[in-house]
């Protein structure tokens, strides 16, 4: 995996890619030059400061944003034929689920827009929240659930489409430290049992470090790629890893790269 | 003693009692002052002496009050209300029954016009930026001066009856809900819009699966509003009708017959049917929010 992939059979295939954002003060390059391939299986982790355009990286990958200029290709097509062909499950910063669904109902939501049938979506939403440890809450309301739960909820949600790349934007940015250890693992059980491809964005060390195949540090003002960092920790790793001095070395080359992209700079 | 500290520590009933006592305080004391000075003068005609505690009984039990005491209204509303077949012309029933089913019709146009127009300035740019401000302008004009003109145009096409009144509720109602809706339907976070572009979901779909839910609460605030201006609408366009019924009619013919009574039991039957209509939305909104809430409790 240390080996960029061949552009043809690339999950995602992003070359010279530029954004610029136009804003009351003018434009704003939220992207510039950036060259990336996905091979299918890989976890990809983006991280970077506020404003590096991580965010926005993963947005155009969805079709959210569009670029001014270069090239993306998803499975070989565009971002919208992509997002057409249910090529992705996109997980948000918050659960986004629908306060008036069950659990059940909400995993359901996005195949009933595909007009799953409904012996499917139920059979679906079994298969998916058993998946993210969640048998037993399928009548439950958000409000009863905690946020861990909730956003394993948004999780079994987006598998549920059955897409063979998962974007996840800070899916548990907003979550204890402890709940994100027990989370990360078992995002990470999830992935090396179904095999998806993951692009994570993130802004926790750590976290970047452990889950992924490949560390892409990004920096801001433009927004570009700083480092590629392969990680190669075995599949079936536990936190402890972290305790490592692999995991403690290649954490300090992240570090470095942030650092290298003035990122920690006051402003 | 266990009952008194029930009442006292419900916490309701106090001060809904203490603030209708009060009321019907001011009020007798109210029919002293207004009618005073007719009885004043009548004593002096007849070279009566006058104490304060005579004035304030005579002034409680005139034919003609300036402002009738509330046992006289309430005397007129038994009279009217309960020893009156409800099928009589001079029941306030069936004049309140007249005007609520012009209301509750008027209510119900004016919801589903409020309602299109919401979903057309929410979904046409053009219509955002054009129909607003006629839809306010529309607000501008006095009720007063353009009912009866709506009367006698539809009138003079052969529309009669309950649906002229309907359309001056609807007047009214509608613009309550345009503004509700489109706020409502605008509500849904920019992320969960974001989720269903993932899931490449058609406007229909968005409109039903997102923002229709997502506007209830807007709308029931919307028409808690519009069912009271529905009772105003019907009251108004029975003035210029005033032979057809409905409690409007009431109010003008007491007018004109200097029956101040007759004005203030109607008035009084008015406003029991707004509230009891407001009252009644209220309780679907509350199971309607609790439904959307997934059962958590709310409070509106």
């Amino acid at each position: 995996m240390n080996q960029p992939a061949q552009s043809a059979s690339a999950v995602v295939h992003i070359s010279d890619l530029s954004l610029e954002f136009s804003t009351d003060d003018g434009p704003v390059q939220a992207l510039s030059g950036i060259d990336l391939d996905i091979a299918p299986g890989e976890f990809i982790s983006l991280i970077g400061p506020s404003g590096c355009g991580k965010t926005t990286l993963l947005r155009v990958i969805a079709d959210l944003e569009t670029h001014t200029s270069g090239e993306i290709l998803v499975n070989g097509v565009s971002p919208g034929e992509a997002r057409q062909n249910r090529a992705y499950g996109y997980i948000f910063q918050a659960p986004a689920l629908y306060p008036w669904r069950t659990v059940r109902r909400n995993v359901m939501l996005p195949l009933e827009i595909m007009g799953t049938a409904r012996e499917e979506r139920e059979a679906r939403a079994v298969r998916y929240l058993e998946l993210v440890n969640l048998t037993g809450f399928e009548n439950k309301y958000p409000w009863q659930l905690s946020g861990g739960m909730q956003q394993r909820v948004s999780i079994a949600r987006a598998l549920s489409v059955e897409p063979q790349l998962l974007l996840m934007d800070e899916p548990f940015g907003a979550l204890d430290e402890i709940t994100r250890d027990h989370l990360n693992q078992q995002l990470l059980e999830l992935w090396r049992k179904t095999g998806k491809t993951v692009v994570f964005v993130t802004h926790s060390i750590p976290e970047a470090v452990f889950l992924s195949t490949r560390v892409i540090v990004m920096s801001p003002r433009p927004g570009r790629v700083m480092d590629v960092i392969p990680c190669n920790f075995p599949k079936d790793r536990t936190l402890d890893v972290r305790e490592t001095a692999d995991f403690l070395e290649i954490a300090h080359r992240v570090r470095e790269g942030l650092k290298a992209g003035h990122s920690y700079d006051d402003d | 003693m266990t009952m008194i500290d029930r009442l006292v520590h419900q916490g309701r009933f106090l001060p809904v009692l203490a603030v209708v006592t009060s009321l019907i305080v001011i009020w007798y004391a109210g029919a002293v002052y207004l009618n005073s000075t007719q009885l004043i003068d009548r004593y002096q005609k007849q070279e009566i002496d006058w104490t304060i505690g005579r004035l304030a009984a005579d002034a409680w039990r005139m034919e003609r009050p300036v402002l009738p005491s509330p046992h006289q209204v309430g005397l007129e509303l038994k009279k009217t209300v309960i020893d009156k077949r409800v099928t009589s012309k001079r029941s306030l029933v069936y004049h309140a029954g007249i005007t609520l089913s012009s209301s509750l019709l008027g209510f119900a146009l004016g919801t589903l016009l409020g309602v299109a127009l919401a979903i057309g300035i929410v979904y046409v740019t053009t219509l955002d930026r054009s129909l607003m401000p006629w839809i306010i302008a529309s607000q501008t004009v006095p009720i007063l001066a353009i009912a009866p003109m709506i009367i006698v145009v539809l009138g003079s096409i052969g529309i009669t009856g309950l649906f002229p009144k309907s359309v001056i509720s609807m007047y009214l109602c509608f613009f309550p809900v345009v503004v509700g809706m489109v706020k409502g339907l605008r509500s849904p976070e920019p992320i969960l819009v974001d989720q269903m572009h993932t899931y490449s979901a058609s406007p229909a779909q968005v409109f039903f699966k997102l923002r229709l839910p997502s506007s209830i609460p807007f709308l029931f605030a919307s028409l808690k509003v519009a069912i009271a201006l529905s009772v105003v609408g019907a009251i108004v366009a029975e003035l210029p009708t005033g032979g057809q019924g409905g409690l409007g009619a009431r109010l003008l013919t007491g007018s004109y017959y200097g029956q101040i009574t007759m004005i203030w039991a109607a008035l009084i039957v008015a406003s029991i049917v707004s509230a009891l209509l407001v009252t009644a939305i209220g309780y679907i909104e509350r199971i309607a929010l609790r439904r959307l809430s997934g059962g958590q409790a709310v409070s509106t």
